[in-house]
């Protein structure tokens, strides 16, 4: 028989039982909750009378509304009515279930999948859901992470059960060095373009391969957290020696023997040598150069030095249509270059990038320049509190600010625009978020995805450059 | 939750691939507590001219006359014909919400994303998948013929063209059974409470660490 992939051990190790038409309920270690997926998932349990499983695997705080700029006034003090509510709503029901919330202005908040890492919340071997589909950030730990909807968040909160179905397994393999400037961002919208927004759907990704074994936790977080943008719920990175280190010390990871016997439990989290997968994609790390998006799908990428598509190469009917109207959305003509778009805005930050070394990277591209003048704004937004004063410490911030950027408090902020950090119509951005759908960023606005560091490079030349030309 | 077992309504045809959960249902009306009243804004980017604004009547706002929802001939349509991927990107549920807020029962399409596949069934939305060329062929006939209205059949698992074609499509026996009878996923996981336990019981021996340490 065929060994186990990293996934089959996380799924089979969490199996309360299989129903008979082949559906699972699997146990669930964690859940974070944050204000937009979870109000009516706690107003269903008052509605039933129930109560949560277990509180202490629940973790929340607010990001997806929080303003990002100065807001030591707290809640009452937020603007928008809507969001004040909902940021309120999480507060009162926190309170009122007993869940261990970081408050807008505890200095342990910030965006989901960075909080929850940062603090060991969410530890290899173990099973973790939230209502947000960048959950699959936290495969980068070696835990089996996904995305749920609001009726799932209730029937975690009620049972700490999911019913689910076993995915199939991919293995994505991208062996080789990446070259200079080439980040994990570069290397995951390249896997998109290759495999396609949906090419992963049903399928648990495993990223494999000398790129990911040298990569830093945060980077594979960056990478994991991008899986659903190729269509798969789940992102895996095997637990090795970084994992290990960077749990090491973390508030809610294991102390004393509990973490010798969890370290021993770890050192297993990988998937065996002679497991088969259901698909496997290799890419060589070389052909990998700084990444750009053109259209309105994460799919519709290409390497800097290239140019737009043009839909008359294209056969497939469904395809043209899909480029064309990505071009009149973008404002972008068939064959034009990358490095001739023109920006208006830049945003640095998001649950794919906004931990500390994102932000290193882009302050060293925009150290001792200055933000190009057709920018009309470009925001740095670090992803929590604590990688805010991490920064500080280590001077980023002011790097930042005397570039010409705007340094911000930590939310999710112009990634989905909830919170009043927006595109005006018709502007164009670098954005190293994940989405760059129509309308995401603000109505009629236009998302590039990027790194930091070609975000940072856009931000001081006012288009877009191979960031290789300024470090 | 609503049971659904045989419904017959006006298709409406949404001729594009990859249309994400943004789209569905866009994010400054996911600033609601509720679970109702976001069928006024089901695809508002596509449906109006101008940005929607949470808590703003819909009465008045300029139409894109284009947009397939807005046609005189689809108005009531129950029925969404769609294309490959739907449903990617976010896993809001507002959008399932706001399909069904506005008059949708089932979705058809030759693909979806897991996560919005998924959050229909929890709201008595049923999304089939049917070939790539059933597909096509229902886009064109739904062109061809003002009216035009599709049968489901979810018992015999059917769907069903004016013409009396039957088209068969596959779904999970457990989620049929649910959606059949309007059941509640919780009250069903709920049953199964001695099971769980036995499981948490083990696991707290396993890996103690992953107990209490929250708080």
């Amino acid at each position: 028989m065929a060994g186990k992939t990293l996934y089959d051990k996380l799924f089979d190790s969490h199996l309360v039982r299989t129903n008979e038409d082949g559906s699972s309920l699997i146990y669930i270690d964690r859940q974070v909750l944050h204000e937009v997926t979870s109000p009516q998932a706690f107003e269903g349990l008052r509605l039933a009378g129930r109560k949560p499983w277990r509180v202490d695997a629940n973790i929340a705080t607010p990001d997806h509304n929080v303003p990002t700029t100065e807001r030591s006034g707290g809640v009452d003090l937020i603007v928008d009515p809507v969001s004040k509510i909902q940021v309120k709503t999480l507060d009162a029901n926190c309170d009122e279930f007993g869940i261990l919330e970081f408050k807008m202005n505890d200095h342990r908040q910030g965006i989901v999948h960075v909080m929850a890492p940062e603090q060991g919340a969410i530890l290899p071997g173990s099973t973790a859901v939230c209502g947000d589909s960048h959950t699959a950030t936290l495969g980068a730990l070696g835990a089996l992470a996904h995305g749920i909807g609001t009726s799932e968040v209730e029937h975690v909160l009620a049972t700490q059960c999911l019913i689910t179905k076993k995915m199939q397994n991919m293995l994505v393999r991208v062996d080789g060095e990446l070259g200079i400037g080439v980040t994990p961002k570069d290397v995951v919208l390249h896997v998109i373009g290759v495999i396609g927004t949906a090419g992963g759907t049903g399928y648990a990704i495993e990223f494999g391969g000398d790129v990911f074994r040298n990569m830093s936790m945060e980077g594979r977080m960056t990478v994991c957290n991008m899986a659903i943008e190729a269509g798969a719920r789940v992102g895996l990175v095997a637990v090795d020696q970084t994992t290990i280190d960077y749990f090491e010390g973390r508030p809610f990871a294991p102390k004393g023997e509990h973490w010798d016997a969890a370290v021993a439990e770890w050192r297993g989290l990988t998937s065996d040598t002679d497991a088969e997968f259901d698909a496997v994609v290799e890419i060589h790390a070389e052909d990998i150069e700084p990444q750009v998006t053109w259209g309105t799908s994460p799919e519709m990428v290409v390497g800097v030095s290239g140019q737009v598509p043009n839909p008359d190469k294209e056969k497939d009917p469904v395809k043209v249509d899909g480029i064309n109207r990505a071009l009149k959305y973008m404002g972008l003509v068939a064959d034009q270059k990358i490095t001739d778009i023109k920006l208006d805005r830049i945003f640095i930050g998001s649950c794919t990038n906004s931990r500390i070394e994102d932000l290193r990277d882009a302050a060293k591209v925009v150290k001792g320049r200055k933000v190009a003048a057709n920018i009309i704004q470009a925001l740095v937004v670090p992803g929590s509190g604590l990688v805010k004063a991490q920064a500080e410490q280590e001077g980023l911030d002011k790097i930042f600010i005397e570039a010409g950027l705007e340094w911000r408090e930590p939310g999710c902020s112009m990634c989905l625009a909830m919170n009043p950090d927006k595109l005006g119509n018709g502007e164009h951005c670098a954005s190293t978020s994940n989405r760059n759908f129509e309308g995401r960023q603000g109505f009629g606005g236009r998302t590039h995805l990027v790194s930091p560091a070609m975000a940072a490079a856009a931000a001081v030349t006012g288009h877009f450059i191979d960031v290789r030309e300024l470090i | 939750m609503n049971k659904f077992t045989l419904h017959t309504g006006i298709a409406a045809p949404l001729d594009r691939a990859n249309v994400d959960t943004d789209m569905i249902i866009p994010k400054q009306f996911l600033k609601s507590i509720k679970r109702s009243g976001f069928g006024k804004n089901l695809f508002d980017e596509l449906r109006y001219l101008d940005e929607g604004q949470p808590d703003q009547s819909c009465e008045g706002r300029p139409l894109n006359t284009e947009f397939v929802l807005n046609q005189s001939r689809y108005q009531g349509a129950s029925v969404l014909l769609a294309r490959e991927n739907f449903g990617c990107g976010s896993s809001r549920e507002h959008a399932p919400w706001a399909l069904d807020d506005y008059g949708f029962r089932c979705v058809i399409a030759p693909s979806f994303a897991e996560i919005f596949y998924n959050n229909c069934f929890k709201n008595g939305l049923l999304p089939i998948v049917l070939r790539d060329e059933q597909v096509d062929q229902l886009f064109r006939e739904v062109a061809e013929t003002e009216g035009y209205q599709l049968s489901i059949d979810l018992e015999r698992q059917l769907v069903i063209t004016p013409s009396g074609e039957e088209m068969t499509f596959s779904i999970d026996g457990f989620r049929k059974h649910c959606l059949m009878n309007g059941l509640d996923d919780i009250g069903i996981t709920l049953q199964n409470e001695a099971d769980i336990r036995a499981y948490e019981e083990r696991r707290r021996q396993q890996a103690p660490w992953l107990f209490g340490a929250i708080k």
